[in-house]
């Protein structure tokens, strides 16, 4: 202990905190404050935003569940390659070879599927509290558009086991493409403005006429760094505003009612 | 009812049971938090708008929910393995094929419309107005806390969007839809061999008897015209009801382009029911199931 207490004193120790732990309002305080990651949090907030009866954690927890995907996501890459000849291989040998790797794969999925739940769960709570109301509309929109990034992420998410589930979901959901208002080949009025199976919005998706390897690899480069980086951008987005919209919302005060 | 256990206890359809639960459960608290809330001068949480640090007041709570969540997780992860089935091929379809679960409502949808409108129109119309809602809902009251009783009707619409469309869609897509799409019920096995006997009609054969096509099979344009003149007329309710209500005090406030893009989508969304009810209700009383309201060369609703 006495050796802890000289650690305390010594320069190292103070430049990386550059608080004591002694329970002072003060202490309190900059514990949020000097830490990176704690101050996307305000000092204080008011008492019903620490009540999960009010505010369900649906939020906190899809960003949560966002972090487990990012992390077995990156582990998951290390043995998975997205071709068609050796992804379903990759995916059996993870399965039964690698360490851990079905509880990775498990935990990708699992996390992934309660994503999309507790995404919609938070949305529905923040409708029922009326927190799209002014000043918060525009963060509304933001959660949208997040929203919309978790589903694609999911589907994108679906195809890459390239197993029958994973290339038959894919086909089902990509074939809406091609019913696409003037974009898609067999949309109202998209093959007057001469759409093809081979050149209209679905083509673009797939990189081809059906899903196949090149569907497989734009599947997966838009699951791995082009949604993540959207969505981890929107996130930036969203949480900022919660902050600077006037922290979680509540009743104005008790003199409006 | 076997066949209808294996279905609900697919890894992959846990978290349809769990959104149902969870749609459920958070209905009920939000519901009991609204009334009494409702019952009150002021809401509960305007008397706890006293400042508490977060930390430790909140970062614990954050701390506990984020051990629950990690071991829920690896419970189920290391008890339920994600499904991996035989390597794809593309000349072996699946009978049913569906989407990943939270697309099943609107694959459901494509029982009713065309894939341009259950795939992509209504997709889209969900996600604009999604975005909408702030800027559309003019009513001041109910910022911040439950109640229902300041803003019933905004609940009423978004808790039948979300719990009626939405929810219960993907539980019939995904627990009643068996081979060839054909409905059945839990207690039923999904026979492959099942060949459901549909005569579909338009709506004018079946109110009218009007042909939807000649006898040269180019389109009856009498059908094309009383087509137009329903759907056109269905969406015409929104200006009629704007030209009778427009001096009041609500509509005044509302202005006309938020009351045009608020009754674009309420009869959107009710259009989705009416067509759903079109394709359902005729077969209870015998007859044929409607499959257009309005056939032209271009489209069909």
């Amino acid at each position: 202990m006495a050796l802890m207490e000289k650690f305390r004193k010594t320069e190292f120790y103070k430049s990386i905190f550059r608080h004591s732990y002694q329970d002072t309002q003060r202490n309190r305080a900059l514990q949020i404050v000097d830490n990176v990651f704690l101050h996307l949090h305000p000092v204080r907030v008011p008492r019903h935003a620490t009540n999960i009866g009010f505010t369900w954690g649906m939020g906190g927890i899809t960003f949560l569940l966002f972090l487990v995907l990012t992390i077995t996501g990156v582990i998951l890459m290390f043995y998975y390659r997205p071709t068609a000849q050796y992804a379903y291989e990759d995916m059996k040998y993870l399965m039964n070879d690698v360490p851990f790797g079905p509880l990775m794969r498990n935990m990708h999925r699992w996390a992934a599927h309660a994503m999309v739940l507790t995404v919609m769960l938070h949305m529905f709570r923040v409708f029922l509290t009326g927190s799209y109301k002014p000043p918060r509309q525009f963060n509304w929109v933001v959660g949208v558009i997040l929203l919309v990034l978790t589903l694609l992420l999911s589907f994108s998410g679906y195809l890459l086991p390239w197993d029958q589930l994973a290339i038959w979901a894919v086909t089902v959901g990509t074939n809406m493409a091609r019913a696409t208002p003037l974009l898609g080949h067999e949309g109202p009025f998209g093959p007057e403005l001469g759409m093809r199976i081979n050149n209209d919005v679905r083509f673009v998706l797939l990189g081809g006429t059906e899903v196949g390897p090149p569907t497989l690899l734009r599947f997966y480069v838009g699951h791995c760094i082009f949604l993540p980086l959207i969505a981890v951008i929107f996130m930036a987005v969203h949480f900022w505003r919660v902050r600077k919209d006037g922290g979680i919302s509540g009743p104005e005060s008790k003199k409006n009612f | 009812m076997q066949q209808f256990l294996e279905i609900i206890s697919k890894p992959d359809n846990i978290p349809i049971i769990l959104l149902l639960v969870g749609a459920i459960f958070f209905s009920w608290l939000a519901w009991t938090k609204a009334r009494r809330n409702d019952a009150l001068e002021v809401p509960v949480e305007a008397a706890l708008d006293d400042k508490v640090q977060v930390w430790p007041y909140l970062v614990r709570v954050e701390f506990l929910a984020t051990i629950a969540v990690m071991a829920i997780l690896v419970f189920w992860s290391v008890f339920l393995d994600a499904p991996l089935e035989e390597a794809a091929n593309r000349a072996l379809t699946p009978n049913p094929s569906k989407a990943p679960w939270y697309f099943l409502g609107l694959q459901e949808l494509l029982v009713y419309f065309d894939p341009w409108i259950a795939g992509v129109v209504l997709p889209t119309l969900i996600i604009v107005g999604l975005m909408a809602i702030p800027y559309v809902d003019i009513n001041p009251r109910g910022n911040g806390y439950y109640t229902f009783k300041e803003r019933k009707f905004s609940i009423l619409v978004f808790s039948f969007g979300f719990l009626v469309l939405w929810v219960s869609l993907i539980v019939l897509g995904t627990f009643m839809r068996g081979p060839g799409w054909n409905f059945f019920w839990p207690w039923e096995r999904w026979d492959p061999h099942y060949v459901a006997v549909l005569t579909n009609v338009d709506l004018s054969e079946l109110l009218f008897n009007i042909p939807t096509r000649l006898p040269d099979n180019s389109i009856n344009p009498v059908a094309m015209l009383f087509g137009a003149v329903v759907v056109l007329g269905y969406y015409s309710i929104g200006p009629v009801y704007w030209m009778m209500k427009r001096k009041d005090d609500l509509m005044q406030k509302l202005g006309l382009v938020r009351y045009a893009i608020v009754s674009f989508l309420l009869l959107t969304m009710g259009g989705v029911v009416i067509k759903i009810i079109l394709r359902l209700a005729p077969m209870a009383f015998g007859l044929n199931p409607v499959k257009y309201v309005w056939v032209t060369p271009w489209f069909n609703i």
